[in-house]
């Protein structure tokens, strides 16, 4: 790594993954002004609507319920497997892919429907300049 | 607006031909289906060529470069997994509205190896694969079946049997990469690529070719209708806006609507189907399109494939050719092959696997991005 790149904090792994100098990671949606759709990125208009009046940033909720899931086994080269593959609806609008941890890969263990929460980590790969990402993940939550 | 017919249609056996190229796999194909219907690439107007893997590489010229270049229009086209359909498409609605009264169609791929599909995009940063879930096909096929297992309660074993189905329905036809029986436990023991599709219930990557002759109703009947077959609904449609479609690309909702108008355009409703060639490219899906194209109830997918309605002998076969999970899955050319497949057996040609008495099937194929390609075919002679 280089010295430059260990001076910098992690970079978001994705654009929408809002790191602020005094305050905790967060998920950024952009709301619809027209239909009030949410989205994750940046875009032209609303794919809901087709509305051109643009959006406003919105905090999303770190709080959320498994939807649907996938125990992965196979992969490219490098990816460890199992792991599960989850699409996660948020409280508040916005939904969301990535990896739920803290379980068993075993589908007699994982429930549609159970509450989990998003955390924020220092993902575990970096890119060709040495940079480290910060990602998110979800794990069950028993509030 | 003109009627189309199909008036020749063939393919070449699936497999693996990495000693051959993809013009040379789709003139072969194009050679079969001229010959079947008794004509020649002179008489051919334009030409609709569906490639995906080097849609930038002119495959269809490359084709008239094996078995003669006549001059006439070349439209390649690539999209995804619909791209042989849309070509097939495209050449209807040329004839349809009156540009041509003869064309033709081939859908050709070589997959190779291809391995996993799926998994790119992001841009810079890091590899995300396994990090924010999976985008590769068979986690993303496996989400949209647990959406219909949380819905429903469908079982890892009733998607399991899917496989079952479609892998026997193939030791019927000498065109399938595969003629073996595969019995629900091999099905479901096999090696799990991604819950609850195991290896057995992905569709195979193999080099294919299909190709088709369309005509004109006029031309048509110039050349006698004995062995025609009617096109009597061809839709294309692109995803729709819908919930979660920003992390789960939506198959359904662009299968409904494509379903909806192609039974208002070609007058009949599902019950009037006798076979269905769908786009099972992992067995989570051939459930979901049972319901999207309204071969059952809402829910009842699961009991469908339970009761043995959909294969061969029962109420609605379903792709009795083996599927894509037998058959084999050449991207390009599957929407053209299941055509060929249905064409097949209103005619009465299909063998062993013959549907009884078929005078009207659906063919259906969707290419994730999203788009989906519906076909309705009807048997001309009584």
């Amino acid at each position: 790594m280089t010295e430059a790149a260990q001076a910098r904090k992690p970079l978001p792994i994705r654009p929408f993954l809002k790191i602020p100098d005094d305050g905790e990671p967060h998920l950024e949606g952009q709301k619809c002004r027209s239909c009030g759709e949410i989205f994750l990125g940046e875009r032209i208009a609303c794919a809901k609507c087709g509305s051109r009046e643009g959006f406003e940033p919105v905090r999303l909720s770190n709080r959320g319920t498994l939807y649907v899931y996938s125990i992965v086994h196979r992969s490219f080269p490098g990816v460890e497997v199992p792991y599960v593959s989850a699409v996660v609806d948020l409280e508040g609008g916005g939904t969301l892919k990535g990896n739920l941890i803290d379980v068993e890969p075993d589908p007699d263990k994982i429930q549609m429907g159970m509450p989990v929460e998003v955390v924020f980590r220092v993902a575990p790969r970096k890119d060709a300049e040495g940079n480290e990402y910060l990602t998110w993940y979800f794990r069950p939550r028993s509030d | 607006m003109s009627d189309v017919y199909v008036m020749g249609i063939d393919m070449i056996k699936f497999g693996r031909f990495p000693e051959r190229t993809v013009p040379q796999l789709g003139a072969e194909a194009a050679l079969l289906a001229l010959d079947d219907a008794g004509l020649d690439i002179r008489q051919m107007e334009a030409f609709y060529c569906g490639n995906l893997l080097q849609a930038s590489a002119m495959v269809g010229q490359r084709i008239l470069q094996e078995i003669g270049q006549t001059g006439i229009p070349v439209i390649n086209c690539a999209n995804a997994c619909a791209t042989g359909a849309t070509a097939f498409r495209e050449a209807w609605a040329a004839i349809r509205a009156g540009l041509y009264d003869l064309c033709l169609v081939v859908g050709v791929e070589q997959m190779g190896k291809a391995g996993l599909l799926g998994g790119g995009g992001g841009g810079r940063g890091i590899p995300t694969e396994g990090l924010l879930g999976s985008g590769l096909m068979p986690a993303v096929f496996a989400e949209a079946g647990m959406e219909h297992a949380r819905k429903y309660g469908t079982t890892f074993e009733q998607f399991a049997k899917v496989s079952v189905k479609n892998h026997h329905h193939s030791t019927m036809n000498p065109k399938a990469m595969y003629q073996i029986e595969t019995p629900l436990e091999t099905v479901m023991n096999a090696e799990m690529i991604a819950y609850p599709n195991t290896k057995l219930m992905c569709s195979v990557n193999v080099d294919g070719a299909a190709a088709a002759v369309l005509a004109s109703e006029r031309k048509a009947r110039e050349l006698g209708m004995g062995r025609a077959v009617r096109v009597s609904a061809s839709v294309l449609t692109s995803d729709p806006y819908t919930d979660r479609d920003l992390v789960m690309p939506d198959v359904n909702t662009c299968t409904r609507q494509a379903a909806k108008r192609a039974y208002e355009m070609a007058g009949v409703g599902p019950e009037d189907l006798d076979l269905v060639e769908l786009h099972d490219c992992f067995a989570t899906a051939e459930i979901l399109h049972y319901e999207n194209l309204g071969l059952c109830a809402e829910g009842e997918a699961g009991k469908l494939i339970d009761e043995g309605e959909t294969a061969l002998g029962g109420r609605i076969p379903v792709n009795v050719s083996g599927g894509l999970l037998s058959k084999g899955h050449p991207l390009g050319a599957t929407g053209v092959a299941n055509v060929y497949e249905v064409a097949t057996h209103l005619r009465g040609e299909a063998g062993r696997r013959q549907v009884e008495g078929a005078r009207v099937g659906l063919t259906h194929v969707i290419g994730l991005g999203s788009a989906c390609g519906i076909h309705i075919l009807e048997r001309v002679a009584s």
